[in-house]
């Protein structure tokens, strides 16, 4: 992805004179965004002392329609409270994609960096093996071993973060081979500094923009993936809420509690947009900078 | 006639294509056999005992016991089983599915119609809006119609297939029921308008992928060299825009693997929302079941059908772009 989805990259020219007109526009996108993250992710972190009151069962009030009282967005058919429910699935919505794409990016800033400065049969035989894992669909190796050895949450969060390596490997390759014949590491090389020292401390801090763009934007795709992979039944534990079962379950309840499964499946619309949203802008200014 | 010149483009042309899809099939025949392979050894690492595994939900009987044995060639080496497997599976036989108690082959073959007409549908959908779209976003660069395109593809990229499909279930089946919200339909023609929902919620994506791609190419085309020289040239501006769109499809023709991709996971989750009997919810269903010979018969058909449209996809790479065929010629 070369270009944000809200600015080009002709933008970054054209901006100099007059072009701060389009900015409230832009600003108020991001704003709401890092709103609607900051609340989630406050839920996120409070969501595990809310398993116990959002598991809680009464059959007396099961299947209210959203707006009960005590009860804004009703029950489901266990009598469990859809908003506390809600709520206790923010921990398993985000904590696993905020992993998957942090491990995966690690695994490629070491892996990426070294193919990339290294060159030779290092960078050959990464290469072969990262060419071969991107030949595979994410989703379908994740179903299909997932299912059928019956992963449970965090198995499968490990999971992901192999079959996401490959593309940020890619990624951070490309940065460090366009980092390689600079100056500076050149200045770096004559003082005969160890390899090692001249990866990681010299020419990894400079692709730190590209890095850091791109953990945005895996957070939002695992996010996707994830919560698609719990919606098929696939990795997740007995016993704890979470969105995309919740949607899952909810499905049967659609005519008694639409809210049981419309509020879950807008959230994760919304939350995963908010981290794109942000991820693009993240990408464009940091590029922005480094032009100047 | 160029036929008899032994060194003409043309016979040149043909023998590069000869060359390149040969590299190209030998690569994807490896990696074909590795997933084969993986796929194979999926029976023998699921966990529990591998012939209750076989046997489902059939009663246990020692007579059970042994005809699987016998059916599956338990006491023969691994690697025998393998080859027996891999020789059967090239002549189209996948053994019996365990949860349906018939010919894998027959279950897909029921199946795989809707899916492909699914996904044919949800890719024109997705081509027919999104293309002109990202072609019109790069025209109207930092415009107000270009942040509204690229907020929507934003939007499409975002939401995954299932959450846009239980919205669309929701308003267009249940609020106002116009398009039918389960099942996969008796005639063509009911099968179409079932199909109707499912592929607005897969092309959603797939447009929002072809929206950015288009955008970003037209816009890198728009700022070329051959571009600039073009409109010095004084050429009208519709010739411009042909040259400009004409180096800008080989970007969007490679973007075609990303797409594929995303179909793949889409169909899956989108034919399970909609119950759609198609290969997608067959795997689903077959995965949680551990219905081992149907996961194991679709995993290397999606594979081959990946395989084949990554060559493809390749091929015409080649007879797109001048400068590929050029420096294949040269090789």
């Amino acid at each position: 992805m070369t270009s944000s989805p809200l600015r080009g990259p002709r933008t970054a020219i054209t901006k100099l004179p007059g072009g701060a007109a389009s900015q409230p526009h832009r600003d108020w996108a991001a704003i709401a965004s890092i709103a609607l993250l900051a609340v989630v992710g406050i839920a996120a972190i409070a969501s595990p002392l809310l398993l116990e009151p959002a598991t809680r069962q009464s059959i007396l009030d099961s299947l209210l329609p959203p707006g009960s009282p005590g009860h804004p967005l009703g029950t489901d058919e266990l009598g469990r409270d859809v908003l506390l429910l809600t709520l206790a699935g923010t921990g398993s919505a985000l904590a696993g994609p905020v992993v998957i794409a942090t491990g995966s990016m690690l695994l490629a800033v070491v892996l990426g960096t070294l193919a990339g400065y290294l060159g030779g049969l290092t960078d050959t035989v990464i290469g072969r093996v990262v060419d071969i894992l991107l030949s595979l669909p994410v989703m379908l190796v994740a179903i299909v071993v997932a299912g059928i050895f019956g992963a449970g949450y965090w198995v499968t969060v490990g999971m992901l973060v192999v079959l996401f390596c490959p593309s940020d490997i890619r990624i951070v390759r490309a940065g460090v081979t366009e980092q390689a014949p600079r100056p500076y590491v050149e200045a770096a090389q004559m003082l005969s500094l160890s390899r090692t020292r001249i990866m990681y401390r010299h020419i990894v801090p400079n692709v730190w923009p590209l890095i850091l763009t791109n953990l945005m934007l895996d957070i939002g795709i695992a996010l996707v993936t994830l919560s698609s992979l719990s919606f098929l039944g696939i990795g997740v534990d007995p016993g704890t809420p979470d969105w995309g079962r919740q949607i899952a379950d909810g499905r049967a309840l659609i005519a008694d509690n639409p809210a049981m499964l419309l509020v879950p499946a807008l959230l994760i619309i919304l939350v995963t947009m908010a981290i794109n949203l942000l991820g693009d802008q993240l990408g464009e200014r940091l590029r922005e900078r480094g032009l100047q | 006639m160029p036929q008899k010149q032994p060194n003409s483009r043309e016979s040149r042309m043909s023998r590069v294509l000869v060359r390149t899809l040969a590299i190209r099939l030998a690569g994807v025949l490896v990696i074909l056999l590795l997933i084969s392979f993986l796929t194979y050894s999926l029976v023998y690492l699921a966990p529990g005992d591998l012939v209750k595994n076989l046997l489902g939900n059939r009663p246990s009987s020692p007579e059970a016991i042994a005809q699987i044995r016998e059916q599956y060639h338990l006491d023969d080496p691994f690697f025998v089983r393998y080859l027996d497997w891999l020789w059967a599976a090239l002549r189209g036989d996948f053994g019996v599915s365990i949860r349906l108690q018939q010919s894998v082959t027959d279950a897909i073959a029921s199946r795989i119609g809707n899916t492909v007409a699914l996904a044919l549908l949800a890719f024109v959908m997705a081509a027919a809006v999104a293309i002109p779209l990202g072609i019109l976003s790069a025209a109207r660069e930092g415009r107000r119609s270009d942040r509204a395109f690229s907020a929507l593809a934003l939007l499409g990229l975002s939401a995954p297939s299932f959450a846009l499909a239980i919205l669309l279930l929701y308003v267009f089946a249940m609020l106002i029921p116009i398009f039918p919200a389960y099942g996969g339909g008796a005639d063509p023609l009911d099968t179409l308008w079932h199909l109707v929902l499912p592929a607005v919620a897969l092309a959603a994506g797939i447009g929002a992928i072809l929206q950015r791609i288009t955008r970003a190419a037209v816009l890198r085309e728009l700022q070329s060299d051959a571009v600039t020289f073009a409109r010095s040239r004084g050429l009208s501006e519709n010739e411009v825009r042909r040259i400009a769109l004409r180096s800008a499809l080989i970007p969007i023709v490679t973007g075609a693997g990303l797409i594929l991709t995303f179909i793949v996971g889409g169909t899956i989750v989108v034919e399970t929302v909609f119950a759609l009997p198609g290969l997608g919810s067959l795997l689903q269903e077959s995965v949680l079941f551990k219905d081992l010979p149907v996961v194991q018969a679709v995993t290397l058909l999606v594979a081959a059908v990946i395989a084949v449209i990554t060559i493809a996809v390749d091929l015409s790479y080649l007879a797109l772009d001048p400068r590929v065929r050029t420096k294949e010629l040269n090789r």
